[in-house]
C-alpha cells in the first residue's frame, strides 16, 4: 500500500486508484458536496446518506454482483446497485470469504 | 554504534526486559492457591487458566507448551509451579523444560502438601526467597537486535487500516533495520489479504505454509457452516466500518511493515532470531498475545481503534490508536496516540518514529498503561473437546 498523504481538512481519503469507496474522515451528511481523488482525478460528488466517521462512500457506480475494492484489493461483492455518494457497508456488500453459511456445513444454531 | 537498552541477560544468553517471578497453575484446580501466592508476595504474577486436565493428544499438548513457553518466556526471571497432583499436565515435565533455560525453577503439588493452607504457606515462602534472588539481579546494556516483537490488531475500526497499522508497520521495519524480530499473527486476519503477504515470503514453501494455514482455518469455518461475519469482524469491527473480514484484514496486514516473511511458526512455537514471521494463531487478542509471550516475543505493540484495556502476564503491551475520540476517552489504556495522522498533523513516518520511540523507553524499563494497571491476561487456545 503507498503512502497517502492527508491534508488537513479532507473529508475522506481513497486508498488507491483501483478503489470503489472512500473512508469518511468525519460525519458526512447528506446533501453535503466531498470532493476527493478518483483514478487520478478529482471529483466532486454528492453524499446521499449519513455517513459515520471511519464508514465508506462509493465513489464510483457499483453494479450489483461487482467486486468491490479498497486499498487496491477486494473487500467483497455488492449484493445490489450501489449509486455514487451512498453508504457502502453490510446492508449492500458482503464477503466472499469465510462463508461456511454458503458452503453446506452443518447449521451452527443451538439445536444440537 | 547499535542502540541499546538495559536488560537481564538469562542463564541461558537470551535476555529479559522485565524480571517477573511467574507462578503457574499446571491445573485449574491450582488457581486459587496461586492466586494467593501472588496476592501474599509483591511482584509475581500468576496465570490462572481454565485448563490441564481432561484433554489429549495436541491439545493436551498445546497447553503444556503455551504453559512451558511462558515459563521459559526471557522476561521471566523464576517460576514456582502448583500442581494438585492427578492432572494431565506433568508438573514434573513442565519444571524439567523450564528448567532448560538454567532459570530458578520450584514445583510442589497440593495433595502431597496437604491441602490449600499449608500449599499457600509453602508457595509463599517459596516464592519469597525467589524474589529476594531475582531483586538481587543487575541489568546490563543489550542491543535491540535481540529484541522479539509481536505486532497485533484488536478492536479494529477503519482507523486501524488507515493509521495506526500503518504507522506500526514503519516502526516494525526500524526494529528489523537493527536485525531484530517480528512476529505477526492472527490466521483469521489475513483471510482475503493472503495474496498479499504470500507474495512477500521468502521462499515458495514458506508462502506454501501461509496458505495452508489460511485454508485449514477457512475449511473449519465452513464445516461449522456458518458466516465469519458477526464473529469476526466483531459487532463492534462493524459499527467502526469495517463490513467484511476481507477488508478488516486488507487493513491488518500493513503492521508488519514491508519485509520478506522468513518463516510460518505454529502457535506459541519459539519464535526465530532476525527477520519478520508468521504465528498460526487466531485473532482472538488475548489467545494470540499470549501465544507470542510462550513464543518469546519480548513486547506486544497493540493497535486498536474502539479501545481495549488488554495487557499480558509476561510481556508489556503497548496501546496504539489512530482513533481520537477513543484516545481521549480511553487515555486510561491508550500508551501512543496516532490520530494526527488523519488530521493531516502528523506524517506516517512521524507516528512511526513516536511508535518506535515507546518501543525503546519500554524495552528500557519504562512501564506500559496496561503494567500500571495490572493487566496480566493469560488464556490458552484450544483445539479439542474437554473429556
Amino acid at each position: 500500500m503507498k503512502e497517502k498523504a492527508m491534508q488537513k481538512g479532507v473529508s475522506v481519503i481513497v486508498m488507491d486508484d483501483r478503489d470503489h469507496v472512500a473512508t469518511a474522515l468525519r460525519e458526512l451528511v447528506p446533501g453535503e458536496t466531498i470532493t476527493c481523488e478518483v483514478q487520478g482525478n478529482s471529483v466532486s460528488l454528492a453524499v446521499n446518506q449519513p455517513i459515520p466517521f471511519g464508514h465508506k462512500v462509493a465513489v464510483i457506480h457499483i453494479t450489483e454482483g461487482d467486486h468491490v475494492r479498497k486499498y487496491g484489493e477486494v473487500i467483497g461483492r455488492a449484493v445490489c446497485d450501489i449509486p455514487v455518494g451512498d453508504h457502502v457497508h453490510v446492508h449492500n456488500i458482503e464477503g466472499i470469504r469465510g462463508r461456511g453459511d454458503q458452503a453446506g456445513g452443518e447449521p451452527s444454531s443451538a439445536e444440537a | 554504534m547499535s542502540l541499546t537498552f538495559q536488560g537481564y541477560r538469562r542463564p541461558n544468553g537470551e535476555v529479559g526486559i522485565r524480571n517477573h517471578l511467574l507462578i503457574i497453575p499446571t491445573v485449574i484446580c491450582s488457581n486459587q492457591v496461586c492466586n494467593r501466592i501472588q496476592q501474599l508476595v509483591p511482584n509475581t504474577v500468576a496465570i490462572p487458566h481454565q485448563h490441564g486436565c481432561s484433554q489429549i493428544g495436541a491439545d493436551k499438548d498445546r497447553t503444556f507448551d503455551v504453559l512451558a513457553g511462558t515459563g521459559k518466556n526471557p522476561n521471566v526471571g523464576g517460576v514456582v509451579i502448583v500442581s494438585l497432583g492427578c492432572e494431565v499436565v506433568d508438573p514434573t515435565q513442565l519444571a524439567e523444560e523450564i528448567r532448560k533455560t538454567g532459570k530458578l525453577v520450584e514445583v510442589f503439588d497440593i495433595q502431597s502438601v496437604g491441602g490449600s493452607v499449608k500449599a499457600i504457606q509453602h508457595g509463599v515462602q517459596l516464592a519469597q526467597e525467589m524474589r529476594t534472588k531475582l531483586d538481587a539481579m543487575t541489568k546490563e546494556a543489550i542491543p535491540f537486535s535481540e529484541l522479539k516483537i509481536g505486532v497485533k490488531c484488536g478492536g479494529s475500526d477503519a482507523t486501524s487500516g488507515l493509521a495506526s497499522n500503518p504507522a506500526l508497520g514503519v516502526a516494525a521495519d526500524a526494529l528489523i533495520a537493527e536485525g531484530g524480530t517480528i512476529v505477526i499473527g492472527e490466521t483469521t486476519e489475513i483471510i482475503g489479504a493472503e495474496h498479499v503477504l504470500a507474495d512477500r515470503c521468502r521462499t515458495t514453501e514458506t508462502a506454501d505454509d501461509l496458505y495452508h494455514i489460511v485454508n485449514r482455518f477457512e475449511k473449519e469455518v465452513e464445516r461449522m457452516g456458518a458466516d465469519m461475519r458477526g464473529g469476526n469482524p466483531s459487532p463492534g469491527n462493524i459499527a467502526g466500518g469495517l463490513s467484511t473480514i476481507e477488508e478488516k484484514s486488507l487493513g491488518c496486514i500493513s503492521k508488519c511493515g514491508t519485509a520478506p516473511i522468513e518463516g510460518v511458526i505454529e502457535y506459541a512455537e519459539s519464535i526465530p532470531q532476525g527477520g519478520l514471521y508468521f504465528m498460526d494463531s487466531p485473532g482472538n487478542d488475548i489467545e494470540c498475545v499470549s501465544g507470542m509471550a510462550a513464543g518469546g516475543a519480548h513486547l506486544v505493540c497493540f493497535t486498536t481503534g474502539r479501545g481495549t484495556p488488554t495487557g499480558s502476564a509476561v510481556i508489556p503491551v503497548i496501546k496504539i490508536t489512530g482513533n481520537r475520540i477513543c484516545a481521549e476517552r480511553m487515555a486510561d489504556n491508550m500508551d501512543v496516540d496516532v490520530s494526527g495522522m488523519l488530521e493531516g498533523s502528523v506524517s506516517l513516518q512521524e507516528a512511526g518514529n513516536h511508535i518506535w520511540d515507546e518501543i525503546r523507553a519500554v524495552s528500557d524499563g519504562q512501564l506500559t498503561k496496561a503494567e500500571v494497571l495490572g493487566h496480566a491476561e493469560f488464556s490458552i487456545n484450544r483445539i479439542g473437546p474437554s473429556l
